[in-house]
């Protein structure tokens, strides 16, 4: 840690690893629903728990980008953080914020207030205050690290950064639109949610990769800008008309199936983009970096987004596939191995090469932690085959028989199961990641050259 | 250092060509909504509330609506088609609020009189948008 400022990350990432627990805890008990409906059904129904799994996630994820930028700015920029203070008070109020996510959603407090009460459109069903909060949150954000950019040394990785952040500022002013047309309201909560994550997210998602392998593999700055201009324009171009795979069945014109089907398919071609780009760093890499477990999250981040976003993403989006398969567990499974290869794993690498530095310690635990990488991941990809094969057989059930949804859901419980197996093994590599990151040991089990 | 300025330049050049695209068939997706897809003279106060009412209950975070939602409990948007009908659909959100022996049971969320007819004048008024065709078939 060179800039005493970056300390600020250390905050955000335990409020980050907090909420990352809360949300996989949910997700475990919702699993569990699907196996016995009943359980909690008076105390907290299933739609409340989903908003938990789902709202925590996000907010875990945002806090965690906050979080590495403000470790990776004053590095870039070459000076501190325009304003800790802020950067504080910015995490108190997503903190607030969060706090009265939790409470209103599990008591339905001020039930239909349109300032107070819970608003239920889709992974935006915050309160009106909240996302009020979270914009100025964001906004006293952007002020922070933009300053402290202008005013120090601009770098491509922290251009493509900041262009990410704010991005995803904008974007999220869409939620305060809520047209009565259905249709038109589906459309533009598409641009929060896929310009999000099919967008602005991959630009940050790339700048913190290039951050790293910089820092990891010691390659030049010159070489590593080139990549990441070339990513993030590949992401953009491809994820931009890409949206259009969301517009083929909520009201919106036919030529959308073409124009989605065409550009989303090229959406894999980023995700593979940041595979060679991983890869061929660390090939050409002369840097011996002690912090291996960074490493390994981070290339494994690269090839799960591209499995996760890319693969699975393209199994289901061609216009004449997605007919049969949109809104089943099909898109489950894509959702869940996309979140945790591209977004998850970029978090869990950053934060495992920023921890020993925030808390002054040397990289420990990395046996431990890249055994939590490889039980989490593989936890997940059977999540996601369990996901894939229960899609399969209600696609064929209810989209090609016609079969009624209850019936189908019936027939899926094996799948379910084993989904709920895995959902537990990745909770327990959960808890192991975390004991990895925050409890310090006295010595390493594997020696390490000094670094260079 | 040519290169990676001629790399950001058609990151920038690129990106807004793109968007401009986007922004003018999103433009035109609009007037197509409200012109053809869907029926604006028949969007009247009820279904407005209705969908109001459908929100905060957070009906999303179970069912699904035009198949985006959380795949637990049915697709909505054709739901009135399904049923046959606006009072079906008022009948058959009745029964679910009280029926606790349903494999997945739907919360009691008490919604009743004028709020019960609005939600099924909104799930009506859904499932007459031109939707490509979809989904499928009446099961959703």
């Amino acid at each position: 840690m060179k800039y005493q400022s970056q300390k600020i990350a250390l905050a955000y990432f335990i409020v980050a690893m907090a909420l990352f627990a809360v949300q996989i805890i949910v997700g475990v008990t919702i699993g569990y629903i699907y196996l016995n409906p009943h359980f909690l059904a008076d105390l907290t129904p299933f739609n409340v728990l989903r908003m938990l799994h789902t709202n925590s996630l996000i907010v875990w994820l945002l806090t965690g980008f906050f979080g590495a930028t403000y470790y990776i700015i004053p590095e870039e920029a070459e000076r501190e953080i325009e304003s800790p203070a802020i950067a504080y008070l910015q995490l108190a109020i997503l903190v607030l914020g969060t706090a009265g996510v939790v409470v209103t959603y599990l008591f339905d407090l001020f039930h239909g207030n349109f300032l107070l009460g819970k608003q239920g459109r889709e992974f935006i069903e915050q309160p009106l205050w909240v996302q009020l909060g979270i914009i100025v949150a964001a906004l006293m954000f952007l002020y922070n690290v933009t300053m402290t950019v202008l005013k120090g040394r601009k770098t491509a990785v922290a251009n493509v950064l900041l262009l990410g952040l704010w991005g995803i500022a904008i974007f999220f002013l869409f939620v305060l639109y809520n047209p009565d047309n259905l249709s038109l309201d589906k459309m533009f909560w598409w641009w929060i949610v896929h310009l999000w994550v099919e967008g602005v997210w991959e630009l940050v998602l790339a700048a913190i990769l290039a951050f790293l392998m910089l820092k990891l593999t010691g390659v030049d700055r010159e070489i590593v800008e080139k990549w990441i201009y070339g990513i993030a324009a590949l992401s953009l171009f491809t994820g931009i008309l890409g949206t259009g795979h969301h517009y083929y069945w909520i009201g919106t014109p036919g030529y959308w199936q073409w124009i989605g089907s065409i550009f989303s398919t090229l959406e894999v071609v980023p995700f593979f983009a940041m595979v060679l780009f991983a890869f061929t760093m660390v090939w050409k890499g002369q840097r011996n970096h002690p912090n291996k477990a960074a490493m390994l999250w981070a290339l494994g981040c690269a090839v799960l987004a591209f499995f996760g976003a890319g693969i699975w993403g393209f199994l289901h989006t061609l216009a004449p596939v997605n007919y049969y398969t949109h809104g089943t567990q099909i898109t489950m499974s894509h959702g869940h191995l996309a979140f945790y290869g591209a977004y998850v794993c970029i978090n869990l690498a950053f934060i495992t090469y920023a921890m020993p530095k925030l808390l002054g310690r040397e990289p420990y635990n990395q046996v431990l932690n890249m055994v939590s990488f490889w039980v989490m991941s593989g936890g997940m990809a059977f999540i996601t085959f369990a996901l894939t094969f229960a899609g399969a057989v209600q696609v064929h059930l209810q989209r090609v028989q016609g079969n009624a949804f209850m019936e189908v859901q019936n027939q899926l419980g094996l799948f379910y199961m084993l989904r709920e197996g895995a959902g537990v093994v990745v909770l327990i590599a959960v808890l192991l990641y975390l004991y990895t990151v925050f409890v310090p040991r006295t010595e390493e089990v594997i020696s390490t050259q000094p670094a260079e | 250092m040519q290169t990676k300025s001629a790399a950001r330049n058609i990151f920038f050049g690129g990106t807004i060509f793109f968007f401009v695209i986007f922004v003018g068939l999103v433009a035109h997706s609009y007037s197509y909504i409200v012109t053809t897809s869907t029926n604006v003279k028949t969007l009247t106060e009820a279904v407005a509330h209705g969908k109001k009412i459908w929100e905060e209950n957070a009906c999303i975070d179970c069912h699904t609506i035009l198949g985006e939602g959380a795949y637990y409990a049915p697709e909505l948007g054709n739901v009135c088609k399904r049923l046959g009908g606006k009072d079906a659909v008022m009948g058959m959100i009745e029964a679910r609020q009280e029926n606790e022996e349903d494999t997945r049971q739907m919360p009691n969320f008490n919604i009743k009189g004028k709020d019960l007819e609005d939600l099924a004048e909104f799930l009506c008024w859904t499932s007459t948008i031109k939707t490509q065709n979809w989904p499928p078939n009446e099961a959703g």
